[in-house]
């Protein structure tokens, strides 16, 4: 259709600057179109998107298990979550492999393998390491990847109150350089 | 820029004809309202075309947090009304669109009735809309279950058992519906399939043989 146009506006003896009739009703026909579907259209992208655009709540703190009971041999401990998924209200089980280091400084390593997500174990080839039963990563009790995985085991957050070890949300690993 | 794409794809595609069998045709006088106003009820088959489209994208966008299941459906469907962003504007749409569509597909079988449009050779034509309200009424009434509440199960079991009222045939076509013998948890699964999958597959096939004609006989000729 613009081809056309342009040859006749070729032919033409006057230019002139004015819009045409023809112009002026598709502007005006193609703006009354597009906020029409606009209107239709954009709360429907925004409703989609929602996810994107929700606010992440605040990580809680869970109260995991007693201070006395954490070795310097890593132990898995689980504890429990309250999760809401959209309109699933749930209490998922979640561990943790929580141990003191040489200074005694308790830290708890998510068991999540940071090679392709399956769950990892303590010491289960008898290597004092954290092995991955999938595809064989294994990482240090500091939850440094030796082999396979790409980064080190995920941290929970750790607080001590009262004698209790708590466990906050998942953090980058903090202790391996 | 938008002009160039255009000319890149049409030099090698040859769009242009494509684009002007569907958009570029004369509307005869008797049918343009800026003539005659009173043709404005020559409007009513393509307002039911675009509250058409728009039906069939917000439930597209709907799907995206419904599930079909006797636990989760009607928290699902309170979750994206009243949590989602624009839930109560989209599930709105589809709410009320849905009544819409029958009132304007309602016009436009009065006006091609009392226009005598149906007539030769333009029966087959009418044959199809009646398919094609059918097939609405259809998607109404499945659509309907959906939500799971109280008003959906009960209109479901009215609906039902009118449908097992017919001779003969009524209790074959109830276990058909309801997928066992209650209303429940294999109703709910099979009226979404329905509503979703087969009733608009069927409804879209209909609509383009609906459009084919029209657009090969042309609009009937003043009254």
């Amino acid at each position: 259709m613009s081809n056309h146009e342009q040859h006749e506006a070729a032919h033409r003896p006057v230019q002139r600057k004015e819009m045409s009739r023809r112009q002026f009703l598709s502007y005006t026909l193609g703006g009354t179109t597009a906020f029409m579907m606009g209107g239709a259209v954009l709360p429907m992208v925004r409703f989609a998107v929602d996810p994107l655009l929700v606010k992440k709540g605040e990580g809680t703190y869970v109260k995991v298990v007693e201070e006395s009971k954490i070795t310097n041999e890593p132990q898995e401990f689980k504890f429990t979550i309250h999760q809401i998924d959209g309109w699933y209200v749930s209490d998922p089980e979640l561990s943790a492999w929580i141990s003191k280091d040489a200074n005694n400084t308790i830290f708890a390593l998510s068991p999540v393998c940071k090679h392709l997500g399956c769950t990892i174990g303590w010491n289960v080839k008898g290597l004092n390491e954290y092995d991955c039963p999938c595809h064989d990563a294994r990482y240090t009790k500091d939850g440094k990847n030796i082999t396979v995985a790409p980064t080190p085991l995920d941290e929970y957050e750790v607080k001590l109150e009262n004698g209790f070890v708590y466990l906050g949300p998942v953090k980058p690993n903090t202790r391996t350089k | 820029m938008f002009k160039s794409v255009y000319n890149w794809i049409d030099e090698r595609l040859d769009i242009t004809p494509l684009w002007r069998d569907v958009a570029d045709h004369e509307v005869p006088e008797h049918v343009n309202p800026a003539h005659h106003f009173s043709a404005f009820v020559y409007c009513f088959g393509g307002l039911t075309f675009f509250i058409t489209v728009i039906q069939i994208l917000s439930g597209m966008f709907l799907t995206m947090y419904y599930v079909p299941d006797i636990i989760n459906a009607y928290a699902s469907v309170d979750y994206l009304q009243h949590k989602v962003a624009f839930g109560q504007i989209v599930r709105g749409m589809h709410h009320f669109g849905a009544s819409l569509v029958i009132v304007m597909m309602f016009l436009h079988t009065l006006r091609v009735f009392f226009t005598g449009s149906y007539k030769a050779p333009r029966e087959m034509n009418w044959v199809v809309g009646m398919l094609i309200f059918f097939i609405m009424l259809g998607l109404g009434f499945t659509g309907y279950l959906l939500p799971w509440d109280n008003k959906a199960y009960y209109a479901t079991k009215v609906g039902v058992e009118i449908a097992a009222s017919v001779p003969v045939l009524g209790p074959y076509i109830a276990d058909f519906l309801y997928g066992g013998d209650i209303v429940g948890a294999q109703t709910l699964t099979r009226f979404f399939a329905i509503h979703v999958f087969f009733l608009p597959g069927a409804l879209i096939a209909m609509l383009a043989a609906h459009f084919i004609m029209i657009r090969k006989q042309g609009i009937s000729g003043p009254l």
